[in-house]
């Protein structure tokens, strides 16, 4: 019995319990000091980024639609309210369309201008400049100055007139029907040169074998584009329609400079009417509501990326 | 021969889309600088008769005040949210651990929030640590979300460090911050250079968090002031044309200066950096 409780206490000294020993130098390490350095920071982005998400939502859930806070559970009323509101059933057209049409402008005008650059063109970066200054300016800015540019009568419309295509005269964002097109031009004039940029560092990417063994095979500048260069290019618009799409469902900056939503809402979006609903009528639950819609548009756009991402990231 | 032709007509192309990229700012610039009584609508597109800078006394006038707001702003917080990204980047890096790469893709789904999906519980939390409608308030919620951001961007910066310059370092008994101050920080200046352009573009950029957590217009950031400037019918066209191209010059001015960075910081932000 001695001997062998002696036996039991060897080996103790040989191997004294590993898991303590581990945790007693796992307490001293760096790797220690890092997690508790990264530690705030993971807070701050899941109380005001993930928890935030969820009070939004359970805010669109009760009946706060005044200045003081009431959690009362009113369940899918707002939402149900919100779908019988005819502002947001033209907002929710309008952003369709406003997508849309930016998403297309963007990557065919990005597209193309970055297939021209990569022609080794005399002042490339002359051009590269001058077509990526706008993403540098503000979108309240480009709203003032396309605000002007695009008033009936003035602007662009005398431009036209003055080379005598004068009939193409517009009533630009203030169209009731079309104007929420014409804001996506000014969209388009800021974003548009960020598109090229990001096509523009994929080209310089493909290595000039590949072009070079399309040409053994005989293929034209059409062929090559359209069998090589732009199915190689498509996690890049995969990108930017992810990117650019997500800046498009929450126009809110431009829409308040250029045109505050313009005649009958005719240039509303979910992120205006959000913002009046919310900060200027105090309709708490309400701007909740189209805040969730919001989320999910987003959600929508982003998850499948994010699914991408995520693979990348832990292979 | 076609060659020629087709060579000729890029830069056609090309010459087109530059006048139409410029065109604004162009605008923007004549007609600040033509004096009230010679700014018809009419004659938007013509040069002004003389060098006459009235409109952008106006305007600076008018926006100065916001415009110093927004220097309050910009400069603490692109500083504050560069430093914080340089330790979460080096940490999601260089000191792996059980989770770390989960943790990186929670912080980096952040990028794509829609703000307003959390600005009704912003507001009301903000409120309630007191820190609503003051510049410091805004400052911290910029440096918050930046957090995403400026992790992704110094994350893919130190994983091309390589490790045995660590490993060499913790040999010669450097720990956690030794190694940040010594080895890390010092050789993280490019990627300093890019976060700090891309946040102080995006900050100084910024309507949203401006005017729903700045809610005294004495203390909004520059690009409200502008908005207001554009909404009011007592203010000339010209004078809100000024006020907008002073509102956009610092951008303009460090964009064209530095453009290199700016256009890796775009990049790092598509995540493909």
């Amino acid at each position: 019995m001695s001997a062998s409780s002696l036996k039991g206490r060897e080996r103790d000294l040989a191997t004294p319990l590993p898991t303590t020993r581990r945790v007693a130098r796992w307490l001293r390490s760096d790797t220690l000091i890092a997690i508790l350095v990264l530690t705030p920071s993971i807070i701050a982005v899941a109380v005001f980024i993930y928890a935030f998400i969820f009070w939004t939502i359970y805010s669109s859930l009760v009946l706060w639609n005044d200045v003081n806070p009431d959690y009362t559970w009113v369940g899918l009323r707002n939402f149900v309210r919100l779908l019988q509101t005819d502002r947001f059933l033209i907002d929710l057209h309008n952003i369709l369309i406003y997508t849309v049409l930016f998403l297309v402008e963007c990557i065919v005008v990005g597209f193309l201008l970055a297939v021209f650059l990569d022609q080794r063109i005399k002042g490339e970066a002359i051009f590269r400049t001058i077509f990526l200054l706008p993403f540098a300016v503000s979108a309240i800015v480009t709203g003032v100055a396309w605000r002007w540019l695009m008033n009936p009568d003035s602007g662009i419309d005398l431009l036209f007139r003055s080379v005598g295509l004068g009939f193409l005269h517009s009533n630009w964002f203030t169209d009731p029907n079309f104007g929420i097109a014409a804001v996506t031009i000014a969209s388009s004039w800021q974003m548009s040169g960020y598109v090229m940029a990001l096509y523009l560092a994929a080209l310089r990417g493909i290595p000039g074998e590949l072009r070079e063994a399309a040409a053994i095979d005989g293929a034209g500048v059409i062929a090559l584009y359209r069998y090589v260069i732009i199915p190689l290019l498509t996690p890049v618009t995969y990108t930017v329609v992810v990117i650019v799409g997500g800046i498009a469902l929450r126009a809110f900056d431009i829409i308040s400079s250029m045109t505050s939503s313009g005649p009958a809402f005719a240039d509303d979006t979910p992120a205006f009417f959000m913002f009046q609903t919310t900060f200027q009528s105090n309709h708490f639950s309400q701007g909740a509501a189209i805040a969730v819609v919001m989320l999910i548009l987003a959600a929508i756009l982003t998850i499948p990326y994010l699914i991408n991402i995520s693979r990348e990231v832990e292979g | 021969m076609t060659r020629a032709w087709s060579r000729g007509g890029i830069y056609l192309i090309l010459v087109a889309f530059a006048l139409f990229y410029l065109m604004p700012i162009y605008v923007l610039t004549v007609s600040g600088m033509k004096p009230y009584k010679d700014v018809s609508i009419a004659t938007m597109w013509n040069l002004p008769n003389s060098l006459y800078f009235g409109s952008f006394v106006e305007a600076w006038k008018r926006v100065s005040p916001n415009f110093w707001n927004s220097i309050q702003i910009t400069v603490p917080a692109a500083v504050i949210s560069s430093l914080i990204g340089s330790m979460n980047g080096y940490i999601f890096a260089k000191w792996r651990f059980r989770f770390s790469n989960l943790l990186f893709l929670f912080v980096l789904f952040g990028i794509f929030l829609p703000y307003q999906g959390i600005l009704i519980p912003l507001v009301v939390s903000l409120q309630s640590i007191h820190l609503y409608g003051s510049i410091p308030g805004l400052i911290f919620v910029h440096c918050v979300f930046g957090i995403p951001i400026t992790a992704l961007i110094f994350r893919s910066y130190f994983i091309g460090i390589p490790t045995e310059l660590l490993d060499a370092s913790k040999i010669d008994g450097a720990g956690f911050f030794g190694i940040y101050r010594w080895i890390m920080f010092p050789i993280a200046m490019p990627a300093f250079a890019v976060a700090l352009l891309w946040q102080f573009t995006s900050i100084w950029n910024d309507f949203l968090l401006g005017v729903v957590v700045l809610s005294n217009p004495n203390l909004s950031p520059v690009t409200v002031a502008v908005n207001n400037l554009a909404g009011s019918y007592f203010v000339e066209w010209n004078v809100q044309m000024a006020g907008a191209l002073l509102a956009a010059l610092p951008t303009i001015v460090f964009y064209l200066a530095l453009g290199r960075l700016f256009m890796r910081g775009l990049l790092a932000g598509s995540l493909k950096g």
